[in-house]
């Protein structure tokens, strides 16, 4: 028996963990990420000539289950059409019994990267509306995230962002057209047993799902029952804070942000605190109004989340308006010049 | 679902090492020794920090009296895990020895095992415990043994088969073992051997899948229950049964 050096048993290691491409059109070219249910690999589609990417499962004990689970991710991300969300190309069965699905091979950088980066702040707002706006679409087709946090968003070259890695979605309700039946995914992973009520098995189960602490309290009790839209509004919020501060929020009460920095706009702050509070009543109703408001706060608009003083909405009008702010103090000046002037 | 990632029987070194039955605790011992000299002498090696000719008598005299005394009778696998327990066997054995040093003379009545203790010498500064400690480089030694085990027979089984070929790939391909030469590619490779690219990626596959096989049988055979198998193949193969 030959002693294996480290290299030569982490090069075996990756073997066994490499899903088994044979048969297919799919040629591997390396692992690219992790993600929520398996790993993530860049190979080439050798029918079409182009990169794509391939997530599959790991090995596991209970092929089924993960096979259910990865289809409905599958389904779920096929059936929101959306530039920020990134479309699904295949989905089988690969011959070692992994599930697996590819999509468009996605170059950039996640968000977090992108943060470490230092963009200017109104550069990072518009990034997370666009983020917001996706969600919004999500939403809006009965599909809730719920595991939203920087390492799942990625951030193109051009400002363009894509949400991934949809594996622990829930789908609150079927929106797809032509539903005489439930579409698969609404029934997904609890098709196993035809009596159980219409809700995710982990759902049932109150499993708790997420990534603290981007996680909303809700998610983190495991109370299934009452995860809803917003608690994908937490998670922005939480990202909103990552975005001002540098560091996602404390478990607990986190720390207002302007305590971190006292350069953060009050009105900027409010969004933030309003979208992480504790309580899902008390968050925005929708990613779409989040998104407004930092629209508003972009365009120097009030925001909803904050009511401003006379001086505050002094200041920000002057902020706003500073070029006419200028034109009428250069004419009040040429005035008083004039008057000076006719007057000596 | 044509998965086939885990052996379907359940045939347990470990629990037969306890057992009554005198061929399968025989049978047990072999397999038993087979995976676990290289890391006992090892661990020997740096947690006593003993010379290797010692170390070398120490493992013979350890696995001897393992065997003449059934420790392995005493394992519960509610209490540890297995190699929890070995190593407190291995600690407490060494311990008596060094106490009563000069007992165990190279050879020392024990049994003498057929183990390559050069081989076992290779590589061994490189392999100094890391920050987590002796238990870590314990677990590491196992693995590092149970692949070299299942590596072996990948080539046995692959050569009886009349599949040279899938075993050079797989040489030439996952054990490339040079940092100053890279990895040669598919095409590299189908072109040496005169076969198409997705021939190279279907006889890796066919040797992969193959390997994989071969080593959570072999884990199989070296965990006591079924629990501890799930737990070992997601915590030692990163193999995860959720």
């Amino acid at each position: 028996m030959k002693t294996l050096s480290d290299r030569t048993l982490r090069q075996l290691r990756e073997a066994i963990a490499l899903p088994d491409l044979s048969g297919t059109k799919y040629r591997m070219i390396r692992p690219i990420a992790a993600g929520g249910m398996g790993e993530v690999y860049l190979v080439e589609d050798t029918a079409l000539e182009r990169r794509v990417a391939l997530k599959a499962s790991g090995i596991t004990l209970f092929p089924e289950e993960l096979a259910r689970r990865m289809l409905r991710e599958a389904r779920i991300v096929a059936r929101l059409e959306h530039p920020s969300i990134v479309p699904v190309h295949d989905v089988g069965m690969l011959p070692d019994g992994r599930p697996f699905f590819t999509m468009k091979y996605v170059q950039g950088s996640s968000l977090d990267e992108y943060i470490g980066t230092s963009p200017p702040l109104p550069d990072l707002l518009r990034t997370f509306h666009r983020i917001c706006e996706a969600v919004a679409f999500a939403h809006a087709h009965g599909v809730i995230h719920r595991d939203l946090k920087p390492g799942n968003i990625m951030v193109g070259r051009f400002g363009e962002v894509l949400l991934m890695d949809w594996g622990i979605a829930k789908v609150l309700r079927d929106f797809s057209e032509n539903s005489a039946e439930p579409a698969a995914d609404t029934v997904g992973m609890e098709d196993a047993s035809a009596t159980s009520p219409p809700e995710n098995m982990d759902t049932a189960r109150g499993t708790v799902l997420g990534t603290p602490p981007y996680m909303s309290p809700e998610q983190a009790r495991g109370d299934a029952a009452h995860v809803d839209e917003r608690a994908d509004i937490h998670a922005l919020g939480a990202i909103l804070y990552v975005m001002l501060t540098g560091g996602p929020p404390a478990s607990g009460p986190p720390a207002p942000p302007r305590q971190i920095d006292r350069t953060i706009p009050h009105r900027l702050e409010a969004i933030c605190l309003k979208a992480i509070a504790p309580a899902p009543e008390q968050r925005y109703d929708t990613a779409a109004t989040l998104g407004e408001d930092v629209l508003r706060f972009l365009d120097g608009l009030p925001v909803s989340a904050y009511r401003e003083n006379a001086l505050e909405k002094g200041m920000r009008w002057a902020a706003r308006n500073s070029f006419v702010l200028l034109l009428i103090l250069a004419y009040l000046l040429m005035r008083l010049v004039v008057f000076l002037a006719v007057g000596n | 679902m044509h998965g086939e990632a885990f052996p379907p029987t359940h045939v347990s070194a470990i629990a037969a090492l306890g057992g009554d039955d005198r061929k399968e605790r025989a049978r047990a011992r072999e397999v038993f020794a087979a995976a676990y000299w290289a890391p006992v002498y090892r661990y020997i090696r740096l947690r006593w920090n003993m010379p290797a000719g010692e170390t070398e008598d120490l493992t013979q005299g350890f696995f001897a009296e393992a065997f003449g005394k059934d420790f392995f009778r005493r394992y519960d696998p509610a209490r540890a895990r297995f190699r929890t327990f070995l190593r407190t066997c291995i600690d407490g054995f060494v311990a008596n020895a060094v106490k009563s040093a000069g007992r165990l003379k190279r050879g020392g009545g024990a049994a003498i095992l057929p183990f390559d203790f050069s081989e076992a010498e290779r590589n061994l500064g490189a392999a100094e415990p890391g920050e987590n400690g002796v238990e870590e480089y314990f677990e590491r030694e196992f693995i590092r043994s149970l692949f070299s085990l299942a590596l072996d027979d990948l080539r046995t089984t692959l050569l009886e088969r009349g599949r040279e070929l899938y075993y050079r790939l797989f040489e030439q391909y996952v054990l490339h073992d040079d940092a100053m030469t890279p990895r040669p590619s598919y095409r590299d490779l189908a072109a040496e051997h005169g076969i198409a690219v997705t021939d190279v990626t279907n006889h890796l596959a066919a040797a992969r899948r193959e390997f994989r096989r071969i080593l959570l049988e072999k884990l199989r055979g070296l965990t006591a229950s079924d629990a501890e198998f799930r737990e070992e193949a997601r915590g030692l193969l990163g193999i995860d049964p959720e």
